[in-house]
C-alpha cells in the first residue's frame, strides 16, 4: 500500500508532470514536493510525487556498501 | 530501473550476510511494520539467508489488513445508496465485510470505481455532478498527504459533491502498542516511505523511552540487509540508536510541504486496529474545517451493525507477530489467494499472502 516506485520526470505544466516508470509513461501531481525540474527522480505513490531522490545520498550509500564488501574480504 | 536495479547486486549482497554472520551472536527478533517490507523480505527469501539467531517478524503494517471490517460494511452499505459513486484503490475491493465484497457489490451493479490516484474521484465529481463521489481513503502517512491535497482541492473548487470515508492511520501509536503488549522484540525496521513523509524523528521515543533501535529502511535486497546489519550491531554493541539506513529517500525533516498540508486537513482520533482493537489518537478525521467532507456527516451509519471478526481466523495474531500464517487451520485449505477469509490473505502486503506466495 505505501508502495512508492522512482520515475523520472519528463515534463512539468503547473502541479502536474508525466512521468517514465522504466519506460512507461504516467501522470504524476507535484503538489507535494518543491522545486521539482525535469529529469528529477522523484518517488510515485499513489499518483503523487512524494519525494525527489537525492542522487548524492543513493550513490553514498552503494559506496557504504562496497565498503562493507571489502571489509569483509579481509582475512 | 535506477534506483532500484543498483541495489539488486549480488557482489553487495554476499558481504553483508557475511558482516551480519560475523557479529551476530545474540538470539534477536527484528520487526518490519511496513506491507512492501514483509513482502520485499519473503519475495527475497531473506529469512533463509540470515543466521538463525536472527528472526524476522511481521507487524501491523498493512493498512488494509488492520482495517476495521466495519468500514468495509459502510462502505458496502454507501455502495448500495442509489447515487453513490464509490471511488478507491484497488487494494480495498476483494477485502471480506461481514457478508460481501465491494468487488462482489460491483458486479451486482454499484458503482465502484479504482482510481489511480484521489484526485481521479475529483475529476469523477465534476463529470458528475448530480451524483455523490464518495473515496475511501486507507493508508499510513504516505498515502494521506495525498488525500488531504485532495480534500482540500475539493474545498478550493467549492465541490458539494465529494466527500472522505477515512480509515487513515498512523504508525507509532500502533509500534508503541506492540510493545505495550509484550510482545519481545529487539529493534524495529521503520517504514521507509511512511518516514519519507514524517522524517524520523517520530520514533526517537521508541529508542528513549523503550530502548529499541529503530532503523528507516529502503525496501531492495540490500537496503534490507543493510538495515539488518545496522541493527544487529546496535544490539550486539547495546546502544539502541535511531538511524536512516534509506538515506536516498528520507531527509531529517521528512517532507515538510506533506506534513503542512496534512496538519491543515485531518486530526488524530481513536481508531480500531484489527488484533488490537481501540489504539487511542492513532487514526485521522478530517478537522472541523474540512468535516463539510466527511462521509459520515451526511450519510448515516447506526443502521450498519458493528461486525464480529471471524473467529477462526487469526489475523489479529499474526499482526502482532505472535503467530506465523502457517499456525493458522485456515490457512491454504480455507483461506488463500482465490478466497481469503481474513485480510492479511487479500492484500499483496499481508503476511498470509506473503508465505503463500513466497513460502512455498
Amino acid at each position: 500500500m505505501c508502495l512508492s516506485i522512482p520515475a523520472k520526470i519528463i515534463s512539468i505544466e503547473g502541479n502536474k508532470a508525466r512521468v517514465s516508470l522504466g519506460g512507461a509513461e504516467i501522470n504524476a501531481a507535484l503538489h507535494l514536493i518543491d522545486d521539482a525540474q525535469v529529469g528529477d527522480y522523484i518517488l510515485l505513490h499513489s499518483g503523487f510525487a512524494i519525494q525527489k531522490i537525492d542522487e548524492k545520498e543513493a550513490m553514498e550509500t552503494i559506496r557504504l556498501l562496497k565498503e562493507i564488501g571489502r571489509e569483509g574480504q579481509e582475512p | 530501473m535506477r534506483f532500484i536495479d543498483e541495489y539488486y547486486d549480488t557482489s553487495l549482497i554476499e558481504p553483508l550476510l557475511r558482516s551480519i554472520k560475523k557479529i551476530s551472536k545474540k538470539e534477536v527478533r527484528f520487526m518490519e511494520v511496513c506491507g512492501g517490507h514483509t513482502m520485499a523480505i519473503r519475495k527475497f527469501g531473506l529469512p533463509s539467508l540470515l543466521p538463525e539467531n536472527i528472526r524476522l517478524l511481521s507487524g501491523p503494517g498493512c493498512p488494509v489488513c488492520v482495517t476495521d471490517r466495519w468500514f468495509i460494511d459502510k462502505a458496502i452499505a454507501l455502495a448500495r445508496m442509489p447515487g453513490n459513486i464509490i471511488t478507491t484503490f484497488g487494494d480495498l475491493v476483494r477485502v471480506p465485510g461481514s457478508s460481501s465484497t465491494l468487488e462482489k457489490e460491483k458486479a451486482n451493479g454499484a458503482d465502484i470505481r479504482i482510481v489511480y490516484s484521489p484526485l481521479d474521484a475529483l475529476a469523477l465529481a465534476k463529470e458528475f455532478p448530480e451524483k455523490n463521489i464518495i473515496f475511501l481513503g486507507i493508508g499510513f502517512e504516505t498515502t494521506s498527504p495525498a488525500v488531504a491535497v485532495t480534500v482540500a482541492n475539493a474545498k478550493k473548487e467549492h465541490l458539494t459533491n465529494f466527500s472522505l470515508l477515512s480509515s487513515h492511520k498512523i504508525m507509532p501509536p500502533a509500534m508503541k502498542a506492540i510493545i505495550h503488549e509484550g510482545i519481545k522484540i529487539d529493534g524495529y525496521i521503520c517504514p521507509g516511505h511512511v518516514s519519507t513523509i514524517t522524517g524520523p524523528e517520530m520514533y526517537r521515543e521508541i529508542v528513549g523511552k523503550y530502548g529499541l533501535g529503530c532503523v528507516i529502511s529502503g525496501f531492495e535486497p540490500t537496503d534490507l540487509l543493510q538495515t539488518i546489519l545496522m541493527l544487529v550491531d546496535q544490539v550486539e554493541s547495546g546502544k539502541p540508536k535511531l538511524e536512516i539506513q534509506y538515506k536516498r529517500a528520507v531527509k531529517p525533516d521528512g517532507n515538510l510541504k506533506a506534513k503542512k498540508i496534512m496538519a491543515e486537513v485531518f486530526e488524530t482520533c481513536d481508531d480500531w486496529w484489527r488484533g488490537f482493537g481501540i489504539i487511542p489518537e492513532s487514526g485521522l478525521s478530517l478537522n472541523k474545517k474540512y468535516k463539510p467532507f466527511d462521509a459520515g456527516e451526511f450519510f448515516n451509519f447506526n443502521e450498519v451493525p458493528k461486525p464480529e471478526e471471524d473467529k477462526a481466523c487469526i489475523c489479529g495474531e499474526i499482526l502482532k507477530g505472535l503467530k506465523t500464517p502457517a499456525e493458522c487451520l485456515l490457512f491454504r485449505i480455507k483461506c488463500n489467494p482465490g478466497n481469503p477469509v481474513g485480510a492479511c490473505m487479500v492484500s499483496s502486503e499481508g503476511a498470509c499472502h506473503a508465505y503463500y506466495k513466497y513460502q512455498g
